[in-house]
């Protein structure tokens, strides 16, 4: 409890602010408040408070099912269709923002992934990570997400093969930090 | 919606009968997550809320709508690159802004780039990549966002 009020201090400070303005609008009768309050606010929270929880729960049980530490040891060099496919599947498991996938390509890298698995394992990472999927269907719907998928799978592939060739014979390493 | 809380459901169902032990460590590791989040989630309802009422819903139709055109999406390839906004508070947003009157291909190319390609963390992507692999890296997601994004837009026009 004490860590989420330490790291949200801005939030808390916004949210406090916010009740106090609503509180005050609704008590003389401030019309742009309860405006702000009652159509915009309201109607979002509303929405968001009966989704939100249930997607959680579907991203903590995706985040216990899935064993990682068994997919890490079939995406060598040597891999083929085999590895991209294991790769993909890594990545879309995980969750969090980008930064927090640059030290998983470090701990492949060292394992021996082949360059193109690396960059593709970032390219999932950015795409079509599950925990965001199920966001981006809950608020944008099949079609948008089912098109996104299948357009950048094929480009992040793409680009994954570019970067494979690009550095091939270049010296490519991924630095611990 | 619905059909996601079905889902949700089966597989908490599926996953109770496989172990319930597990299942229990999924939920409240799910639970966490959520309490840690929505602070953050309600500050940004709230900006947000401020920011709509303020601006007139015809402004941004205007800039951002269907018939926007391409400064919309110069101003969603800028946005995307530039911020870093979690999934979980980018996805809400986006939603908003849909029900407001953004373009479906202009959102596409804004939530495409604010995924694939990071100004803001480019710091600590150098540090792992280098510099060049880095610059390389993010040139060509940007390249691949716009594609996958303009595509998508094709589809809602057609």
């Amino acid at each position: 409890m004490r860590e989420i009020l330490k790291k949200n201090c801005l939030n808390f400070l916004i949210i406090v602010a916010f009740t106090v303005f609503v509180a005050v609008s609704f008590s003389i009768d401030y019309y742009p408040g309860k405006s702000i309050f009652k159509e915009q606010f309201y109607s979002f929270f509303k929405e968001m408070i009966l989704f939100l929880p249930i997607m959680f729960i579907l991203i903590g049980l995706g985040d216990v099912w899935i064993n990682r530490e068994k997919v890490e040891k079939h995406i060598g060099k040597d891999s083929g269709l085999k590895g991209i496919i294991l790769v993909i599947f890594l990545s879309m498991a995980q969750a969090g923002p980008l930064y927090g996938a640059f030290p998983v390509t470090y701990l492949l890298w060292k394992k021996g992934a082949s360059i193109r698995n690396i960059f593709i394992y970032i390219g999932a990472f950015c795409t079509i990570k599950i925990p965001m999927i199920t966001f981006e269907i809950g608020f944008l719907g099949w079609k948008f997400s089912i098109l996104r998928t299948l357009l950048s799978l094929p480009i992040i592939i793409l680009i994954a093969i570019i970067m494979e060739k690009y550095l091939k014979n270049r010296k490519f390493e991924v630095h611990e930090v | 919606m619905e059909i996601l809380t079905i889902i949700a459901l089966l597989a908490i169902i599926a996953s109770l009968i496989a172990d319930r032990r597990k299942t229990w460590t999924g939920i409240k590791k799910g639970s966490v997550m959520f309490v840690k989040i929505l602070p953050a989630i309600v500050s940004v309802l709230i900006l947000v809320s401020i920011i709509l009422y303020l601006l007139p819903n015809e402004l941004i139709v205007k800039y951002l709508g269907e018939g926007a055109g391409f400064t919309g999406y110069v101003f969603a390839a800028i946005a995307g690159s530039i911020a870093l906004i979690p999934g979980f508070i980018a996805y809400p947003l986006a939603g908003i802004l849909v029900k407001t009157g953004v373009s479906y291909p202009v959102i596409a190319v804004f939530i495409t780039t604010l995924m694939m390609v990071g100004i803001l963390t480019l710091p600590i992507e150098i540090k792992f990549f280098g510099v060049r692999v880095s610059l390389i890296r993010n040139t060509l997601y940007f390249f691949g966002a716009l594609i996958v994004g303009f595509l998508i837009g094709l589809f809602y026009i057609l």
